[in-house]
């Protein structure tokens, strides 16, 4: 039961991880119809970012807790203006033509933000400090389960909550669910389309690199190349629960990260990434549109 | 020309890009000596560098909002000039007999390294054309396609390795095998669209490649196979220039061949069904094709192309292992389709020429390439998102008879 328990939370963690991006693939997918490749991307560099603050901070001799906040917050606010610039050059040009072109041009800025760190910074793994202390009534528990992993839960609930208030009651809510479902017809009733897009992409991007700091000082390494394996299982996740949903991208995270974790403690680890497609293939045979995405009929 | 208000625009954008490059491009933390390099200059380059190039993008912009206007207004299909040359009689002989003199005796010319890599792209033209296939004429977005290449790879290693199968031989049955993988992945996405689609082929070519890494009796795992032997000709001995040569003819063949059939098929029943089944899949059904049929079809040729040029990849490298098939293999063959331009051969050829030569041909710049490979993948889509050759859609123009008036006049 122990053993069980473990897994159950490794899985949660897990799951915690890629909800924390597919929420920003599924935010933007819902919106333009775009497959966000360079996602994973604003991803690392959110962690990147915290870590040279983390590093900055440290040597300036700040207390702890400050530079957890101030790495966070820079993190947030550096990725969320890749995430607008990048839609700005890549994308917005490319509205109303083919969307295999955007796919390209997605795929382009992935491949030029993975080299501009590299050459900007290292290609070798660096360190991640882990800042969140250890706490002492959890110290019996530390086989089962990190301070670092439950900050990641609690931060992935809140998210959740703030993002699904975000949607349903506030006006800009509103207007991103108009843009969603017709962008011609919410543009004549007035919204103000290019910001709705370039909102999406800003709160998807800050929700990553909050992501990328965490799981970065829990895996405790990073490099140049983290964010790309990262993107696509995030990517498998959204999917998973159906892409263009919040509360799917979270449910398919969570079912990717206990499926993978469950596997790998009981079956075989060598399998792991085999099963996690396997299963999303399965899943996609039987449910063609998700966990809980809506299928649309066709209309000629 | 450069007023005071486009000048302050361009500051601002400077400003912005300082901004945003500033943490990961100025400072530099060594986490092991705990000290921080401080580059300032490079801020300054990046300042200066983003106040041009923001000029340039604006007016690339205003130049193609301008084409985009004069297209709408003259309510013509502009034909771009390359293309027009290509349709001209004059242009076109001449052209094709420089191409094939120049096909001919580049490996006599150059060294055996430059035919090397003409052969790889070769082999990319090849299996760009099948995947120009499923995802140019059928418009079913496959990310998993080298998954097919990886097929035809390991069944001409394997065979060779155990049962001493030659490249003739393996060549049909790697395409084979490609073929009923492909019918085998088609069959349970049938129902999907989209990205669900893109996403399930991505999870198959990964499928393929994991178990191929971790099967280790049957594919010897991430250590490979080596010593595949090169393509025999009757018999005789050939030396590595010799058999390099020899192979990029083969090649030329392959996909002289592989031209003509795409060709063919493109307008037969079953290419035009593909189009329709692109174009709109319920209007497609109604007009009586069979749907399940037409998907398998695209699957399963598309499969058949990928697995004969795995075969001439494991036949040219003489070394394979799982590392070969990643997923970007499949992002840059699906960029050889659509920077080229989705559904032309002539622009699978060129897109497949560019995306292999240009990276060989960057390593002067070595550090630097893939970084301008990937920009360059953005500009060209943002200025031309067609590809380098869009296809032109065919169109039947009727124009009013003019008779009368002219037997007036006569």
């Amino acid at each position: 039961m122990d053993y069980f328990f473990e897994l159950f939370l490794g899985g949660l963690t897990r799951g915690s991880i890629y909800a924390l991006i597919a929420l920003g693939y599924t935010m933007v997918y819902g919106i333009i119809e775009l497959i966000n490749f360079a996602h994973g991307e604003i991803y690392m560099i959110g962690a990147f970012t915290g870590l040279i603050v983390i590093s900055v901070l440290t040597f300036m001799g700040w207390p702890t807790l400050a530079i957890i906040v101030m790495a966070a917050l820079i993190a947030m606010i550096y990725s969320a203006a890749y995430g607008f610039t990048i839609e700005k050059i890549a994308y917005k040009p490319l509205r109303g033509s083919q969307r295999l072109s955007a796919l390209i041009s997605a795929i382009g800025m992935s491949l030029f933000l993975q080299n501009y760190v590299l050459l900007a910074q290292t290609s070798n793994f660096l360190p991640y400090p882990n800042l969140i202390p250890e706490w002492e009534w959890l110290k019996p528990y530390a086989h089962i389960v990190r301070p670092t992993e439950i900050v990641l839960y609690i931060s992935t609930a809140l998210v959740m909550v703030a993002l699904t208030y975000l949607i349903k009651f506030t006006r800009m809510g509103k207007a991103m669910r108009a843009v969603a479902q017709d962008q011609e017809m919410s543009m004549l009733v007035g919204v103000d389309v290019n910001r709705v897009i370039s909102f999406t992409f800003i709160v998807g991007s800050a929700i990553a690199a909050l992501g990328g700091v965490l799981v970065m000082s829990h895996i405790g390494q990073i490099n140049f190349y983290v964010g790309f394996i990262a993107g696509i299982k995030a990517f498998v996740a959204a999917v998973l629960g159906g892409i263009g949903s919040m509360p799917g991208a979270v449910l398919g995270s969570l079912v990717l990260g206990w499926t993978e974790s469950f596997f790998t403690g009981y079956i075989s680890s060598d399998y792991e990434d085999v099963f996690a497609f396997v299963f999303l293939v399965l899943i996609l045979i039987f449910r063609p549109a998700g966990l809980l995405g809506r299928s649309d009929t066709d209309k000629v | 020309m450069m007023s005071l208000q486009e000048i302050k625009k361009s500051f601002l954008v400077s400003l912005w890009f300082m901004f945003l490059t500033f943490p990961i491009m100025v400072i530099k933390v060594n986490t092991i000596e705990q000290t921080i390099d401080w580059r300032w200059w490079r801020m300054a380059g990046v300042g200066l560098g983003a106040f041009c190039l923001s000029f340039v993008w604006r007016y690339a912009m205003a130049r193609k909002e301008a084409g985009k206007k004069k297209a709408e207004d003259d309510n013509i299909v502009k034909v771009p000039l390359f293309q027009r040359l290509l349709s001209d009689r004059r242009f076109t002989i001449p052209g094709l007999v420089t191409s094939v003199a120049l096909v001919v005796i580049f490996p006599f010319v150059f060294s055996w390294y430059q035919t090397g890599i003409l052969i790889t792209a070769l082999i990319y033209v090849v299996v760009g054309l099948g995947l120009n296939i499923v995802v140019g004429l059928a418009g079913l977005l496959d990310l998993g396609y080298v998954a097919f290449y990886a097929v035809g790879a390991y069944s001409y290693a394997l065979l060779n390795y155990h049962f001493g199968v030659t490249f003739w031989m393996a060549l049909p049955i790697g395409g084979l095998l490609a073929m009923i993988f492909g019918i085998l992945l088609g069959f349970p996405v049938l129902r999907l669209r989209g990205d669900y689609l893109a996403i399930v082929t991505l999870g198959f070519g990964e499928i393929i490649r994991l178990v191929l890494e971790n099967w280790n009796e049957f594919s010897f795992g991430p250590s490979g196979i080596a010593n595949i032997p090169k393509p025999g000709l009757f018999g005789l001995k050939l030396s590595l220039q010799e058999s390099t040569i020899y192979l990029y003819f083969l090649m030329i063949g392959l996909a002289l061949m592989t031209i003509f059939v795409v060709r063919r098929l493109q307008d037969s029943r079953i290419g035009r069904a593909w189009i329709a089944l692109r174009e709109d899949e319920v209007a497609c059904q109604a007009m009586g094709i069979d749907k399940t049929r037409t998907k398998l079809s695209a699957f399963a040729l598309g499969a058949t192309w990928a697995g004969m040029g795995g075969v001439v990849f494991a036949a040219k490298t003489a070394f394979i292992n799982p590392a070969s098939f990643t997923i970007w293999e499949s992002v840059i063959i699906l960029c050889v389709v659509v920077l080229g331009g989705m559904g032309s051969i002539l622009g699978v050829i060129i897109g497949a020429l560019i995306l292999i030569l240009l990276p060989e041909y960057l390593r002067a710049f070595s550090e630097y390439r893939m970084l301008v490979f990937g920009a360059l993948l953005v500009v060209m889509m943002v200025f031309r998102p067609g590809g380098i050759i869009s296809g032109v859609r065919r169109i039947y123009h009727f124009e009013e008879p003019q008779q009368s008036t002219d037997n007036q006049k006569a």
